[in-house]
């Protein structure tokens, strides 16, 4: 048995990056500390998918990497609209790879963020963002704010690690030094630790942003006496905390992109932060749910000049959220394969988007067997990465982090597959134009 | 019987994110296929703990588990993000690239249909695809 310190969790954005871990027989057999429930059942394993499969007469047949690798290649190669979907449970390596493969077919390149974070960078482009690193936060945020985000189910290590509970070098008593606020629709176990919860009714987040940002901005006479559910004094308060922290940090996650309004309220949100700078200091940051989601984000900018929703039919990057982005395609019915990678989109897109999924030929590329394999022509076993492959992911905060390899594994990594598609397709295509 | 009418939401939980990446499973689906409620609304649909409630939406309908739960407002309903909650989100993102998975009116009532199980909800949805 041994032990390996230093272990960086694949699971959520937070990535923390000091677990502890038994390895036993090239196996994770125990968690020993640093990571969270959700972390830790990652880090143990689940069923994996045993060998590449390809659809024949209906069902999936056991075959080799390099007959899948293959099929996929040819598929992709004659595709007229292909989509390129996931990159977000995997490391940039890989994404890079991706994107250059979508250039190749003249395809559509997105990541998950076009279903969780697609309207905060939207709105990024649209204002800036006044941001900072989640170790400025843990030092130095006296006001921690979690607006339509519940860390403690969904990002469980980020207040210990980052924020509320966390003991920072300027404010060493923890959470008797910091400040908790929290704006939710419904009442949470993060919630319930909050010094102010305000429980705003559901789409109307646009309008509290514009009231607190009123506030901060001296016109507190124009606020009405109710705004979404909150009695105007209990906005005043939160102003008022806002004025009063020597550095505040709001947080926000899917309760503001995916509701009413949708990029408008994250643009509403930075403005209301810079209201605060005339008061003190503060940053806002988005609560990114994939460990690398962010990283795809990060590639795709440099390679292309966009986040997400990259359309290379026309010979260049073309970006247009809305027309190119993942449910709006498959929601019209425009692509005719889909490769799916690091992600599970029959799981989390609308049902009329599952739907074309199960029209047209689907390649999966995953360590587990989900929902989207249920679709899928030809799967192909990828290697865990931070587990058996490593690679580099960005934090929420944008600072990139390396993920270990901790056991050895004879799957293919993700970066290895999509290469190996890249070559096939370009073999192709050499055959053809000769 | 009368529905009642709400505003359903989405969102993550531990259950549903220790079964991330294990969704064929019934711990995913013991995790996910529900719908929490307080304790009014469970009485005026007159639907106890686990018993099935049918979730409509104008985009789809979708049948859950009924589970009562504290701090929700009157009228509004919460399911767990996943296969079945995603069953009642329209494809349409208005230019925005994002569907709009939270704040979506819908109807529930009470049900003796049952709830499908994550192949069989993939199966109908198969179905339904090439029919049209």
């Amino acid at each position: 048995m041994t032990v390996v310190t230093d272990v960086v969790c694949p699971l959520c954005g937070s990535v923390c990056d000091d677990i502890e871990v038994e390895v036993e027989e090239n196996k994770i057999t125990k968690v020993i500390k640093g990571a969270c429930a959700v972390g830790k059942s990652k880090l143990q394993g689940h069923e994996r998918i045993k060998s590449p499969m390809i659809r024949v007469n209906g069902v999936l047949k056991e075959c080799s990497y390099d007959e899948a690798i293959k099929k996929a290649a040819e598929l992709l190669a004659k595709a007229r609209r292909p989509l390129l979907y996931g990159w977000s449970s995997t490391v940039c390596e890989a994404d890079k790879v991706g994107i250059a493969l979508a250039e190749e077919i003249g395809g559509v390149v997105d990541n998950t963020a076009s279903v969780c974070h697609g309207p905060s960078v939207l709105a990024i482009q649209d204002v800036g963002i006044p941001c900072c690193t989640l170790g400025q936060i843990k030092n130095r945020a006296d006001l921690v704010i979690y607006w339509g985000s519940n860390p403690a189910n969904a990002h469980m290590n980020h207040m210990k690690r980052y924020s509320y509970i966390s003991k920072g070098y300027f404010l060493p008593g923890g959470k008797k030094d910091k400040k908790l606020a929290v704006v939710d629709v419904r009442e949470t176990s993060t919630s319930k630790m909050a010094e102010l919860f305000a429980q705003i009714e559901p789409g109307k987040d646009f309008l509290l942003f514009s009231a607190v940002r009123a506030v901060l901005m001296g016109y507190e006479d124009i606020v009405p006496d109710e705004v979404g559910g909150i009695p105007k004094e209990k906005i005043v308060t939160l102003a008022n905390m806002i004025k009063e922290s020597r550095f505040f940090i709001t947080f926000f996650g899917m309760g503001v992109t995916q509701s009413r309004c949708r990029q408008n309220n994250i643009v509403n949100a930075i403005q209301t932060t810079r209201a605060g700078h005339l008061h003190t200091k503060g940053a806002i940051m988005p609560m990114r749910g994939h460990y690398n989601v962010n990283g795809f984000n990060q590639v795709c900018t440099w390679e292309t000049g966009y986040p997400f929703a990259v359309d290379f039919s026309r010979g260049f990057a073309w970006y247009n959220p809305g027309e190119t982005a993942s449910t709006d395609l498959l929601g019209r019915g425009e692509c005719d394969v889909a490769l799916i990678i690091a992600s599970d989109p029959a799981s989390h897109f609308p049902a009329d988007a599952v739907k074309h999924l199960a029209r047209i030929p689907v390649i999966i590329i995953d360590p587990y067997h989900n929902p989207t394999t249920e679709f899928a022509d030809i799967v192909i076993p990828s290697a865990i990465c931070g587990i058996e492959a490593e690679g580099s992911v960005y934090r929420m905060d944008n600072v990139p982090i390396r993920v270990r390899k901790v056991v050895n594994t004879d799957y293919m990594s993700d970066e290895e597959i999509v290469e190996r598609i890249l070559e096939e397709v370009r073999a192709i295509k050499e055959k053809e134009g000769e | 019987m009368e529905g009642i009418k709400v505003i359903l939401i989405s969102g993550r939980t531990i259950a549903q994110g220790e079964n991330l990446e294990n969704k064929m499973s019934e711990e995913y689906f013991n995790a996910v296929a529900i719908c929490e409620l307080n304790e009014g609304d469970m009485a005026r649909l007159g639907v106890s703990a686990d018993e099935n409630v049918k979730v409509k939406t104008d985009y789809g309908e979708v049948v859950v588990k009924a589970k009562k739960a504290k701090g929700y407002p009157e009228g509004i309903a919460f399911i767990p993000m996943g296969p079945w909650a995603n069953a009642l989100v329209s494809a349409n993102t208005r230019g925005a690239g994002m569907p709009a998975y939270k704040g979506l009116d819908a109807v529930i009532t009470k049900t003796d249909e049952a709830v499908l199980y994550i192949t069989d909800l993939f199966r109908k949805y198969k179905e339904e695809a090439w029919k049209k």
